[in-house]
Order: structure tokens, then sequence, then C-alpha cells
């Protein structure tokens, strides 16, 4: 891991611990107690106590005020039974996510692989590339609605001028909802894979590309067989943390179609906000979430277990 | 004659140019929305949805802005914003940096399974906390408040993962040679230690900062008081009956965008190498 700055005779601390008295080993054991100490306590209380307390609340009505009950996995049997909106949530934001991480990498990975280098002005254009990421969504959320208003909106008017019909109905057609609000999310997100990318292709040797080249290798051999192994390490963790995020999908939702027309742009987090927030089903909101992780940890599961297929680590 | 010829010299002289103009057109639509957002915060509101070009020209409405400060009163969003952001990231930030500590460098039993609990957790989405979040925050009578807004996400685990990759990558003579002038670990952290991950801060306070100064749901959630909207949640104020009011959102929304942007400008060069720590492991 630290492999970069650590020489090799010192190796992972422990030649060095053994050199060490056996008191002192013990004394670092109540230094790091107060060392963990705030992040723990923290991390207790607010990350822990409410990730348990969520599942247990899931196994009941509970409402704001008022008398709770147990219903045990009540909540789930009606969420897939009786619910036709959460059933819809689920396959919008699979599909989210199916066209959302696929996108978002091949835009990330080909900016990164065009403004690659250190000169200057390559420098100075990832930071703009990067500009988008920093923006707040509800704020880049009502800016495009604006710029994808029907008719009167900039896109609707450059599909005009040039193919002189009338573009669709961006944010209140059911079959185009969802597709802005994947656009809009793209734009808004590849930045922070762009960087990630970049940092993983200047850590290759510039020697593989030589011997590619030597080998008369085409640059699309070279970047299937130098390029995407080298960086799969990277790859794999952008697209593990990318797919986890992107089923999080919910300010660009909420400001720009509401989760409409109808349910064709509710997702998982929109519908969880909706029964918790507005009707004030805590455990039935609390059900929706936990299905929400069941279905990010099975999904980052596999991709765990995938990745022995296709990423390829050093040493 | 060096056979030796750089990369991107290969490239002929028409290439170089079509490459460029490509860069040029897609760096003018990656910005074309917020050129755009900007444009129309400069215009009078009846032009919100004229698209011909010559009303940017006429747009010289600099009065939105004031406007818009004073309209919500989003001036005050503003501040608040600040508040909560400077507050999570202060304390993100240092509590990060000694559990960092804790977990690279000092030795007790079940570290590498307390760490890897750690790791773990970044998968829990921030959603699935939210709910008993909210009833924590009304037992503790935190419900529109700052510390309510700040101190719940304050103890990220990707802190603690980021500071332990770059506390490792500190090659151990240096704190070695702390301990042999008689430097405790609380000095031999505050004196050696923490000056050697000065970028790892940057990059871990850019993020945090970012993520609070964005932070849409909980703020949505926790707070329903004016006097306490941070700006995203501010800017759903600009919608009245009669709809938004296009060109007093679009300056809130330009004004939004300048936090982000100073600290990526002043961070940029620590950035790269905070990602590619945090994300490869220290590759």
């Amino acid at each position: 891991m630290s492999a970069t700055v650590v020489p090799a005779a010192t190796s992972p601390a422990q030649p060095l611990s053994l050199s060490r008295p056996r008191r002192r080993k013990r004394r670092d054991g109540r230094t790091a107690f107060f060392f963990l100490l705030p992040n723990a306590v923290g991390f207790l209380v607010f990350t822990l106590t409410p990730l348990v307390a969520s599942l247990v609340l899931s196994l009941f009505v509970w409402p704001l005020t008022g008398k709770s009950s147990f219903v045990g996995f009540g909540n789930y049997v009606d969420l897939f039974s009786k619910d036709p909106s959460f059933r819809a949530a689920i396959v919008n934001t699979l599909y989210y996510v199916a066209a959302y991480v696929p996108l978002n990498v091949a835009v990330a990975l080909g900016v990164a692989l065009w403004l690659k280098g250190y000169s200057r002005s390559r420098r100075i254009l990832r930071v703009i590339f990067f500009v988008p990421v920093l923006t707040p969504l509800v704020a880049d959320a009502v800016v495009w609605s604006l710029i994808l208003t029907t008719r009167n909106g900039l896109v609707d008017s450059v599909i005009h001028a040039i193919f002189g019909v009338q573009g669709p109905e961006w944010l209140s057609a059911p079959q185009w909802a969802m597709p802005s609000i994947i656009i809009v999310a793209v734009w808004q997100g590849f930045g922070y894979n762009m960087l990630l990318f970049t940092a993983g292709l200047h850590a290759i040797p510039e020697t593989f590309y030589d011997a590619a080249r030597i080998d008369g290798a085409s640059r699309w051999r070279t970047f299937r067989s130098v390029t995407v192994p080298l960086l799969s390490p990277s790859l794999f963790f952008g697209i593990v943390l990318t797919v986890i995020t992107s089923f999080q999908v919910f300010d660009l939702v909420y400001v720009l179609t509401d989760g409409g027309p109808g349910t064709s742009s509710t997702t998982i987090v929109y519908w969880l906000f909706e029964k918790g927030f507005n009707d004030y089903a805590m455990g039935y909101a609390s059900a929706i979430a936990w299905v929400l992780f069941l279905i990010v940890i099975v999904i980052t599961a596999v991709q765990m277990r995938l990745q022995r297929r296709w990423v390829f680590y050093e040493s | 004659m060096s056979t030796y010829v750089k990369p991107y010299d290969r490239r002929s002289r028409p290439r170089r140019v079509a490459s460029n103009t490509c860069l040029v057109i897609a760096v003018f639509l990656l910005l074309l929305p917020l050129l755009w957002g900007i444009g129309t915060a400069l215009k009078p509101e009846a032009d919100a949805f004229d698209n011909k070009l010559s009303s940017f020209a006429y747009a010289t409405e600099f009065g939105n802005f004031v406007t818009a400060w004073n309209y919500g009163p989003f001036g005050r969003f503003l501040v608040n914003g600040l508040i909560v952001a400077a507050g999570g990231t202060a304390l993100t930030v240092s509590t990060s940096l000694l559990a960092g500590y804790g977990f690279a460098r000092l030795h007790f039993r079940g570290r590498e399974k307390l760490f890897f609990f750690y790791v773990a957790t970044l998968v829990v989405p921030q959603q699935v906390l939210v709910v008993p979040m909210f009833f924590m925050m009304r037992d503790f009578g935190w419900i529109n408040s700052y510390q309510g807004l700040i101190i719940p996400w304050a103890f990220s685990a990707f802190g603690v993962f980021l500071m332990r990759q770059f506390f490792r990558s500190i090659p151990l003579e240096l704190e070695d040679a702390a301990k042999v002038d008689g430097a405790g670990h609380l000095m031999t952290f505050w004196r050696v230690m923490v000056p050697m991950v000065v970028p790892a801060i940057g990059v871990l306070g850019l993020f945090t900062f970012i993520a609070y100064w964005n932070s849409f749901l909980w703020p949505l959630i926790l707070v329903n008081s004016r006097s306490l909207a941070t700006v995203p949640l501010g800017l759903q104020f600009f919608e009245t009956q009669q709809g938004y009011q296009w060109n007093l959102l679009m300056a809130g929304g330009t004004i939004s965008l300048l936090p982000g942007l100073i600290l990526a400008v002043v961070l940029q060069r620590y950035l790269s190498r905070g990602i590619s720590l945090s994300g490869l492991g220290g590759r």
C-alpha cells in the first residue's frame, strides 16, 4: 500500500516493533484509545446507532407522533406487494444506475486520456473540467431546468433552429424525464472520476508505452493491452464508488421533476423522502432505506467478487 | 540526430489544430450551462426566456445580485452555509487526523479489524441513517440548529481512511527521529506528522466543505425556518405562486458557485495527489 515511499527494508513496521521493548507496545494501546476516541464516539453515535435503529424501525409501523406497533416484515411485504410506486422507484433507479455509471466512466476516462500530462495548460484544463463537481446540484438543476424548458428553452431552440422540428418535452414527458436527469448528472459528476483516472494514468510508467510503440501496437491495441489493465485498479475503485453514490440519486429528481410525471422519474431515495417526511411513515421509510442498503451491499459484493477477473494489481 | 520524439510532437499540424478546436468546443459546451445561468442572472426578469444572443448583450442588471442578496434573504443563507460548511470541515478534518494517525502508526490489538470495519461502513448510504437521525435530533432538541446540520455527518469513515493512507506514506524514519529526540506521541503527531499531511488536509477539507455546502436532503429534513436555511435549501425560496423568479434564482445560483470555485483554485495542486492516494491506496 505505502510501497511508493517506505523503503523495502523497513516494510510494514514489523522489524521495528520487534526491537521495541514490550512496555512500549502496551502504551500505544492507551495512546491509540485517545487518538481514536473523538472519531469513534461520533461514529458510534451518528453512524452505527442510526444504522441499527433504522433496521429496528423498519419492523414497526412508526408514525412521527403517536403509538407505534410491531409488524415484523410487514413493511417489506407491503413494499413489494402493495406499492406500485416503490416498484417503479426500483426500476427507475436501476435504469439510472445502468445508464449513468457507464456514461460517467466513459466520459471521465475519455477526458482523462485527452488531458493527461503535466503541462500548465493541461493542469488548468483539468481544473476547468472539474468545476461542475463543485457546483451544488440544486443550483445546477435550476439552471438546467431553464435550459431544458419546453419550447422556450435553449436546447429546444437549438433543435428547432437546426432541424426545424420541435424537441421533446424534456422534463414533462414520461420517457424523457429520466434521460434528462441522467444527462445533467453526468455533466455534473464525471469530473471526480476524471481526476481519479488521470492520477492512475500518470502512475503508468512511460516504458510500457515505449514498448508497445516498438512492437508496433495500434492505438486501440495499446489502450486495450496497456492502459486498461494498468489502470484497472483506478477504474475498479471509481466504478464501485460511482455505483454506490448513483443509487442515492435524489437532489436532481427533487428539483427537476418531483419524481414525475406520474412516477416516471421517482427513485428509491425520492420515495423514501416522500414516505418518511411527507407522509411521516417512519417505519415504512426505514424499510425502503434497508432495501436500498441491501441492494447496494449485494451489488458491491458482486463487484468485489468479479474484480479478480479483470482488475490487475502489480506485485 | 536524436531519434527520441516527444509524443505530443508526433502529431501533424492539422491534427493538432483539430484537437485544440475540439477542446475549445468541449470546454465551451461544458461551461455553457454555467455561463447561461450567469447571463440570465444579469437579465431583466421579462427576458429570462429570451434565447436570442442579443438578449444577453443588454444583460447588465447587476442590481439582480443585490436584489437576490436581500431576497429570501439570500445573504443569510450564504452565511448559514459558510458556518455549517466551515464548522463541519473543521470537525471532520480534526477527528480524521487523530484517528487516521492512530490507525496508521499506533500499535494496538484488533487494529486492522477495526479499520476494516470502518472502511466497510463506506458502503452505507447516508439515506439509510436519516430517519433515525431525525428522531435523534428531535430528542436532542437539535431540529433547526447549526449543530444538527454539522455534527451528525462529521465522523465519516472516508476522512479516517484518507488520513491513514497519507500517514502511511510518510517514512517511518522521520517519526523515529522525533522519538529519539524525546518527543511523545502527541508532540510527534502535532509537530512532525501533521505538517507532512497538509496536502491531505487540503483535499479532505475541500471535499468536506463542498459536501456540506452542497448538501440538500439533510437540511431539507432538519430545517424548516428561513433563518437557518443553507444555500441549496434557500434557492427553493425563489419559487413563488407565479413560479420561479428566474433571474434572481440564477443570481443566487451564481453566488452559490463561488466558495467551491475559490477553494478549488487555491487547493488544486493537492487535488490529484489526494485523489490518487485515497483512490488507490498509495499506488
